[in-house]
């Protein structure tokens, strides 16, 4: 018996060791050394130079000259990248239906140019939190105001949506998407940053 | 269901069936031969921590030392965990100065991951440190794994092995097991794998958490770590513990539908390869195909519902003017949409893995229903690695006895008689299940501290809690995560249910092993009911449904079945 315990410390210190701290240091020796950028974030930066988040996660937008993400539940208010969730609003939840609700309604008033039914996507909160995608449909959708807000011609801002869209991977893998990161500092690049304080293209309340 | 959507399925299905046999027999030979694989690389491994650990492979053990071994294992390792969280602030490798983590959540957590659940009810990106990532949280990934494929292969033994009635009745050394499969199987796995998912996104490294100014101009500070190396192991192991709160939702943890795919593969892995090592085992592979191919329906029933109910709109939201064509996306990621998320949710329950990568508290009513039952059948269908076997065996010796009965014969198994003292047992395996799953629910929807952590009103509340007690004792750890369980009362409860739906299911499981290995086999004569055909696999899978859906129906109809016709009404609460 006392065998057995002494054992059973000793493959408890051994896996300990190996599983638990040689293993994924060595990972992340290997991992800096062959994808140094990947494992540290894929953080990206702007036309200045400056690094403005990761292109894996999602942030916040807000202005009418750039695209803007799914609503999120990360955090108080969103977006928040230490604090990761969705809202876990079931679909009897009255609380889903006056969020959706309400997301419609300034969704009508900051697009007064759109055309179609808004995509589901634009008023349901993704799971994460930190979705860093719309799909083809929810960024087509905003064309009008970007395009309006910019001055410049829809077709542009549709051209570049999809030229940015990725189709699915290995065609049958998951769907197709726009990643709004990268979408809006194209849009920058493209067409110059939006001035602060400038003229806005919101006709709502 | 779309084109891509049947071919998402196909291949994922196909990658899972052409990797059965070569997986399956490499773990054959690292069990039941003396030929392991790479000997050069890994058999100085192996020998060098035999060594260190004064383990000698060669010294088998009996049921009850085996069993032995294995609770004193979990209990020490349990301790470790706890005192690790609980000291976290003391240790290095802590870059956002965490504090200790709580008693109430330390107990649940490690008891979470020593019982191979990882359910959360903490967020790792703001509690956990990164040495309580790696040593306390992902150590556990393999350890828990490792204990759960050698009980399996133990059973196994037990069904198949072969002795003369006075030879000793043993199953094995539950250490070298142990270490065999870390060494073979889960480590070079988790390396490699680690390693593919870092290219496509995933992170691993151990800087402090970056604070970045967005394009807009507002502040983000953004949680890394190592990742990785913990996705890996949590996908492979089937323990299902992410590093952030919402697991592989975020896309740190599963950054594109290559890596969805990837981490898919992995979890339904070693299950399903270990189905080909118990058919090696038995001298007869089909055997061990006859048991995968009851898998194999269960998983694609529950994966068509699944996908066929979130296809659908949020019935929530059916009713507002919305463009409608993606489904219901309420906690869902644009990269995944429907398909790959329904998908995960289906694999992730059917082993008992409880990663997620998309939120199913938000599910509608009849594909929140999926994952729920895939766990009340007992995780057998692929199942947690080991778990999903000899839960899947235990089924197996069901069967057999309810095919004895219909002939009015003693029924035998591989040529061995089944008689009461298995019957108990196997009875006993069934029977403690829903025992705990019903009992606490019952407890806690009728308590204060019961409801008062829900997120939803109405009967997705119940919903709620039974998929928390289903999902602590059935050790999967996915959640519907509305649910506040980090409260005193839930941690606690949370952690017995844990405890309990592992190590006395374990204990049952590895006395048939014990009482099996010494019976004599008689060759199969004309009324040997054939366990390795189609006929077999039909009524193991009808065994299967039939227990589960006798047990939990009328639970199952006061929580989502009738949230589903109220939502049709329109009803909201």
């Amino acid at each position: 018996m006392r065998k057995e315990l002494v054992i059973a410390l000793r493959v408890t210190a051994v896996t300990l060791v190996l599983t638990g701290l040689v293993y994924p240091l060595v990972t992340t020796g290997l991992a800096q050394v062959l994808f140094p950028w990947r494992a540290d974030g894929s953080f990206v930066k702007d036309e200045r130079g400056r690094v403005v988040g990761s292109e894996l996660l999602g942030q916040g937008f807000a202005t009418p000259s750039y695209f803007h993400p799914r609503p999120s539940a990360a955090g108080k208010d969103g977006w928040d990248a230490t604090s990761s969730s969705g809202t876990n609003l079931g679909p009897t939840s009255k609380k889903l239906r006056d969020s959706a609700s309400d997301a419609l309604r300034k969704l009508a008033a900051e697009n007064p140019d759109a055309r179609e039914p808004v995509p589901v996507e634009l008023v349901t909160s993704s799971g994460s939190g930190l979705d860093p995608h719309l799909s083809p449909p929810a960024a087509l959708w905003q064309v009008p105001r970007v395009a309006r807000a910019r001055r410049v011609s829809e077709e542009r801002v549709r051209a570049l949506v999809e030229s940015l869209t990725e189709r699915r991977d290995l065609l049958v893998l998951g769907e197709p998407r726009v990643n709004v990161l990268t979408l809006n500092l194209a849009l920058d690049r493209q067409f110059g940053a939006p001035r602060p304080g400038g003229p806005s293209a919101t006709r709502g309340p | 269901m779309t084109l891509a959507a049947w071919g998402q399925l196909a291949l994922f299905i196909a990658l899972v069936l052409l990797t059965t046999k070569p997986l399956g027999a490499f773990m054959h030979r690292v069990f039941e031969t003396d030929r392991r694989p790479l000997p050069r690389v890994l058999g100085p491994l192996e020998r060098f921590l035999f060594r260190l650990s004064g383990v000698d492979p060669s010294q088998e053990q009996t049921w009850v030392r085996y069993t032995g071994s294995l609770l004193i294992f979990s209990l020490f390792s349990l301790l470790v965990t706890y005192a690790i969280l609980r000291l976290q602030h003391l240790l290095p490798l802590n870059p956002q100065k965490f504090g200790a983590v709580d008693p109430a959540l330390a107990f649940n957590t490690s008891a979470s991951f020593t019982t191979n659940t990882n359910w959360q009810a903490y967020t790792g990106e703001a509690t956990m440190s990164y040495l309580s990532q790696m040593a306390g949280l992902a150590w556990h990934n393999f350890i828990s794994a490792a204990a759960g494929i050698a009980v399996a292969i133990a059973l196994a033994r037990g069904l198949t092995r072969r002795r003369p009635p006075d030879a000793p009745r043993t199953l094995g050394n539950f250490w070298a097991d142990v270490i065999r499969s870390t060494v073979y199987v889960l480590l070079p796995l988790s390396l490699v794998f680690g390693l593919v998912l870092v290219s496509q996104g995933v992170i691993q490294n151990l800087s402090a958490y970056r604070e970045v100014t967005t394009v807009e101009g507002a502040k983000q500070v953004v949680a890394l770590g190592p990742v990785a190396s913990q996705e890996a192991i949590k996908e492979l192991g089937t323990n299902g513990g992410g590093f952030f709160n919402v697991n592989s939702a975020h896309p740190f943890e599963n950054p594109s539908p290559f890596t969805n795919l990837v981490e898919l593969w992995l979890i339904f892995a070693i299950p399903a390869g270990l189905t080909y090592t118990y058919g090696r085992m038995a001298r007869d592979s089909r055997q061990g195909w006859a048991i995968l191919a009851a898998m194999a329906v269960l998983f694609l029933g529950g994966a068509l519902v699944a996908h066929w109910a979130e296809a659908k709109p949020n019935q929530g939201l059916a009713s507002l003017v919305l463009d409608h064509r993606a489904g219901n996306m309420e906690g869902k990621e644009v990269r995944f949409g429907t398909a790959a998320s329904a998908l995960f949710a289906t694999v992730t329950t059917d082993a008992s893995c409880g990663a997620v990568n998309s939120m199913h508290d938000s599910f509608n009513p009849l594909g929140g229903l999926v994952p729920l039952v895939n766990i009340q059948l007992g995780e057998v269908i692929f199942g947690g690695v080991g778990a999903g076997l000899y839960g899947m065996l235990i089924f197996v010796v069901l069967s057999v006895f309810i095919a004895g009965l219909m002939v009015g014969r003693t029924p035998e198994y591989l040529g061995k008689k089944i008689e009461s003292r298995e019957m108990k047992l196997a009875m006993l395996y069934v029977l403690i299940f829903p025992l705990i799953i019903l009992g606490f629910t019952a407890w806690a929807s009728v308590t204060q501290w019961g409801t008062s952590s829900l997120n939803n009103a109405g009967p997705h509340g119940l919903s709620e809690i039974l998929y928390a007690f289903t999902s602590g004792t059935g050790n999967n750890g996915s959640a519907f995560a509305g649910l506040n369980a980090n409260t005193p009362w839930y941690t606690t409860l949370l952690g017995l249910a844990m405890l309990t739906g592992r190590f006395l299911m374990i204990i049952p499981a590895l006395g048939i092993a014990g009482s099996m290995v010494g019976k004599k086999v008689v060759p199969p004569g004309p009324g040997t009911f054939p366990t390795n055909g189609p006929l077999f696999t039909f009524l193991l899978v009808s065994v299967v449904l039939i227990v589960g859906a006798l047990t939990f129906f009328p639970a199952l109809s006061l929580g989502p079945i009738v949230e589903h016709f109220a939502g049709l009404a329109g009803k909201v609460y």
